[in-house]
């Protein structure tokens, strides 16, 4: 009997990522090694860890912003080292910092960032309404709070096209109402055919929700 | 090749540049002040000036360039925007290029434009103002593309200030040699074609090179 998921999934096609056998060295010291992992379209992946423990790294990893030490990244099944371009094409990656320019606006930096990712600019959403910053999009960075500041970072997820996304901690420093909202945003995602992939220390309690756990390897040195 | 990415971030660095007008200004008061005060050090005798004039200039905007080369990546980094750029799908060459050519339009452009008055208070004869505005547009921008890989070099480090001139002053040496050896000839009547043809060389060189470079060294050094 087909999955009623599946059904749906076929109408956009399924995409999936594969992590096989990943590992990453700093200072000569593993801090994970061999993490294989799958994830398909419609599915949401929160990465759990102590405080060092390596998530951002892991985040980093999937991005690309960092190469692994061993290890591949598959993405359609062919080697993102292969297909970058048009994998970052379909990759948004919000990290800690907002990666926002405090002299420029907050609309300044989101048009910015849709121009060099291709996204459509024609398609006028308006991201600032839904994070409520409608009323501060043309004031510098500058003076913004920091959980302003992370709400118009996150003002990306609303222009993006991209089919994966990979957050690291999005909920911090965001208030209560906005956290929900969100939340809300990450779901419909989902349904859309995405992959999310996250750090967060929140219990997110969204179903189907795959856990990570980065093991402890503190102790293991390298050959 | 697709330039939208590269468009992008010239015209945002451009914008940036004229917001953050102060740093604009201090390659071009570093520049004036220098100048200014070798004639009170040295020697009035405009004969004399004449004669260090070229290699004043040249040495006074090398290190104008060298100082302004600190910020290239750091912002960037610093606010999590060069995370940004190094994911883009695109060639992180023409991102890389786009910075380097902004540093140049803010620096290596006006110190060019700004050095035949410079060379006024340094009695520098009228034959060679031309060739020291070309010598200095070529090899400031030549300054400039060397520059970005020091500062892709050192930038995790704090305190990069000596290390970045440590790594790029050799290279500046044939820029200097050959740049300052342009305006010396033009002065004496002779002609500039060898020169001229060697900092075309090396900026054909290292335009080519260059951002390569400066793009690998950066993703070493954004998590070092």
């Amino acid at each position: 009997m087909p999955d009623p998921k599946n059904i749906l999934m076929n109408q956009a096609s399924v995409k999936t990522l594969s992590l096989k056998d990943l590992s990453f060295q700093r200072n000569e010291k593993f801090l994970f090694s061999n993490i294989s992992l799958t994830l398909e379209s419609g599915d949401i992946l929160q990465i759990l860890g102590q405080n060092g423990s390596g998530k951002t790294t892991l985040l980093r990893l999937i991005s690309t912003a960092l190469r692994p030490y061993s290890g591949e990244i598959i993405w359609q099944g062919k080697n993102v080292n292969d297909i970058r371009e048009s994998y970052l094409e379909d990759v948004l990656f919000l990290g800690h910092q907002p990666g926002l320019k405090r002299l420029l606006s907050a609309e300044e930096n989101l048009v910015w960032w849709r121009r060099l990712n291709k996204t459509n600019l024609s398609k006028n959403v308006n991201a600032f309404e839904e994070v409520g910053l409608y009323n501060h999009k043309d004031e510098p960075c500058n003076y913004l709070s920091v959980g302003q500041l992370k709400r118009a970072a996150l003002a990306r997820l609303y222009v993006s096209e991209a089919k994966l996304w990979i957050l690291d901690e999005p909920f911090t420093s965001i208030d209560k109402e906005f956290s929900i909202k969100l939340k809300s945003l990450i779901v419909s995602h989902l349904k859309r055919g995405g992959i999310v992939v996250l750090a967060t220390h929140q219990d997110l309690k969204i179903e189907n929700m795959k856990y990570f756990s980065i093991p402890d390897l503190s102790g293991a040195t390298s050959e | 090749m697709n330039n939208i990415g590269f468009l992008a971030i010239l015209r945002r660095d451009l914008l940036l540049a004229v917001r953050y007008r102060g740093d604009l200004a201090n390659p071009l008061i570093f520049f004036f002040i220098v100048i200014a005060l070798i004639p009170l050090g040295l020697t009035p005798d405009s004969k004399e000036l004449s004669e260090i004039a070229p290699g004043m200039l040249w040495i006074t905007a090398l290190l104008a360039s060298l100082l302004s080369l600190d910020g290239l990546f750091k912002d960037d980094f610093a606010d999590g925007t060069l995370e940004q750029i190094i994911i883009l799908p695109q060639p992180l060459y023409f991102m890389v290029l786009a910075k380097t050519i902004v540093h140049w339009v803010v620096t290596g452009l006006p110190l060019s434009l700004l050095a035949p008055v410079l060379g006024l208070m340094l009695s520098l004869p009228e034959t060679g103002y031309l060739p020291l505005m070309l010598s200095l547009l070529i090899g400031t921008a030549i300054l400039s593309l060397i520059g970005s890989v020091g500062a892709a070099l050192t930038l995790p480090l704090n305190k990069e200030g000596i290390l970045l001139s440590l790594i790029v002053i050799p290279f500046y040496m044939p820029v200097l040699i050959f740049g300052s050896n342009m305006v010396v000839l033009a002065v004496d009547g002779l002609s500039i074609a060898s020169p001229l043809a060697i900092m075309g060389a090396l900026l054909a060189l290292s335009l080519l090179i260059s951002p390569y470079v400066t793009s690998c060294a950066l993703r070493l050094s954004i998590y070092g």
